[in-house]
């Protein structure tokens, strides 16, 4: 890695983010937070360029500009392996992917903000209910990985050692708390996510721990 | 006719891998049965059984056989080009077919929504980002003059976009890629039209409409 400080365009609320921010904690990358508020810059029609880019996170790294979180965690992984986020074993590896996909494709893009503001006026428009389908899409995505969990997980996700799949884990967990969801059908989830949030890299990249987090933010329980 | 299932067959023809084809029928809901979810929990397609595992999640699938199958690439050497791969299929396989997949169009449809709407929409939303995408990034095919993983993952959403109708003529590098990579052997193979499971009036259609 070169010797300037990566620069991460976030959101302090974007799940997505707070994956990338969790990633770059824990492999102890100092990096400069450069807020982004997606809906007022939508609402501006600004223009996007590298030093605005349209979606977040994007990270500034080695002299280069990266998107979409999950291709940004493998590069740091790659190119940062100190304090691995995957296992060797590519057996292993593959269980997290898979949780890590369940929750990057399977459940996030269906609910996030940017999307669901359109899809779900036209849920709306249709006469159909736009917490229902939110609450639909969840559970059945949470369904899945608690069914996945059961098989892989030990003190994490996949084993013992936090993984890719952990550092999603949390924030969707989080992201998903405000559509009051019963997390009591989720044992493992609730388990793996509550001992997640103990841990100082998550913490550190916890939405109310962020710049550009409003001060009535921060008095929220998570 | 799934897509996942198709970015896994279009890797394991590329890498030369032969294998075994178990037809699930998502249309009939066999994937939803209680002994399909003990190999996959995520009840979807696709599943692959190798070398003493299961593995599900299709993107999970395409990594496990390129770091264990690394002949034939399907992942450039350098990082950053190795994150352009990644972002692409990403950009397909995380915030298009996801939206659009089986799932919610029937909850869409349950509502008195029109599925083909949402799908349209869907879509042509994340069509717009991958074109931009390409003309960073692609020479010959995605990302460079390589076929990569979001060759892979690309070639099978065009495939769903002509089923719905989209007008492909927007995304000229899109047509352009997919159309070449229609002609290789690998993707060929793995087509819908040709696997055991497609039914013969499918078999007749000309789904291939690249204008």
């Amino acid at each position: 890695m070169s010797s300037e400080k990566p620069i991460l365009h976030s959101y302090f609320r974007s799940s997505c983010s707070w994956r990338v921010r969790t990633c770059l904690n824990w492999k102890e990358i100092d990096y400069e937070y450069c807020p982004v508020n997606l809906l007022e810059r939508a609402q501006k029609k600004e223009e996007y360029s590298e030093t605005n880019p349209k979606v977040v996170p994007a990270l500034k790294t080695d002299g280069i500009l990266l998107s979409q979180s999950v291709a940004i965690l493998e590069y740091l992984e790659e190119t940062q392996p100190e304090k691995p986020l995957l296992p060797k074993d590519p057996y292993k590896r593959a269980l997290v992917r898979s949780i890590v996909q369940a929750i990057a494709s399977d459940i996030q893009p269906l609910i996030q903000p940017l999307h669901y503001i359109k899809s779900l006026q036209y849920l709306e428009s249709i006469g159909g209910n736009k917490n229902e389908y939110i609450i639909y899409c969840i559970t059945h995505g949470f369904e899945g990985i608690e069914r996945q969990l059961a098989n892989t997980s030990g003190k994490y996700c996949v084993g013992d050692e936090v993984t890719l799949a952990d550092v999603c884990l949390l924030p969707q967990v989080y992201d998903t708390n405000r559509f009051g969801i019963d997390m009591t059908k989720f044992p493992l989830i609730q388990r793996i996510t509550n001992d997640l949030s103990e841990l100082d890299a998550f913490k550190k990249g916890h939405p109310q721990n962020q710049i550009d987090c409003p001060a009535e933010e921060k008095n929220k329980i998570s | 006719m799934s897509s996942c299932s198709w970015r896994v067959r279009t890797c394991l023809n590329w890498k030369g891998i032969d294998y075994e084809y178990c037809p699930v029928n998502v249309l009939e809901g066999s994937q939803n049965k209680e002994e399909y979810s003990e190999i996959n929990p995520y009840k979807f397609v696709p599943t692959l059984k190798i070398d003493g595992v299961i593995l599900n999640q299709s993107v999970a699938i395409l990594e496990y056989l390129e770091e264990t199958r690394p002949e034939k690439s399907l992942l450039p050497k350098d990082p950053y080009k190795r994150a352009l791969v990644r972002s692409l299929v990403q950009a397909i396989a995380g915030d298009i077919q996801p939206l659009q997949n089986l799932r919610p169009l029937q909850y869409i449809e349950s509502t008195g929504g029109n599925k083909t709407e949402w799908a349209v929409y869907c879509i042509t939303h994340g069509f717009e980002g991958v074109e931009k995408q390409l003309a960073k990034a692609s020479g010959k095919y995605c990302v460079g003059n390589e076929v990569t993983l979001a060759d892979l993952c690309l070639l099978p959403q065009v495939y769903n976009a002509n089923w719905f109708g989209i007008d492909m003529a927007k995304y000229p590098l899109i047509q352009r890629i997919a159309n070449d990579l229609s002609e290789l052997d690998a993707f060929k193979k793995a087509h819908p039209q040709n696997q055991i499971d497609c039914p013969d009036k499918e078999k007749n259609k000309n789904l291939r409409a690249f204008i």
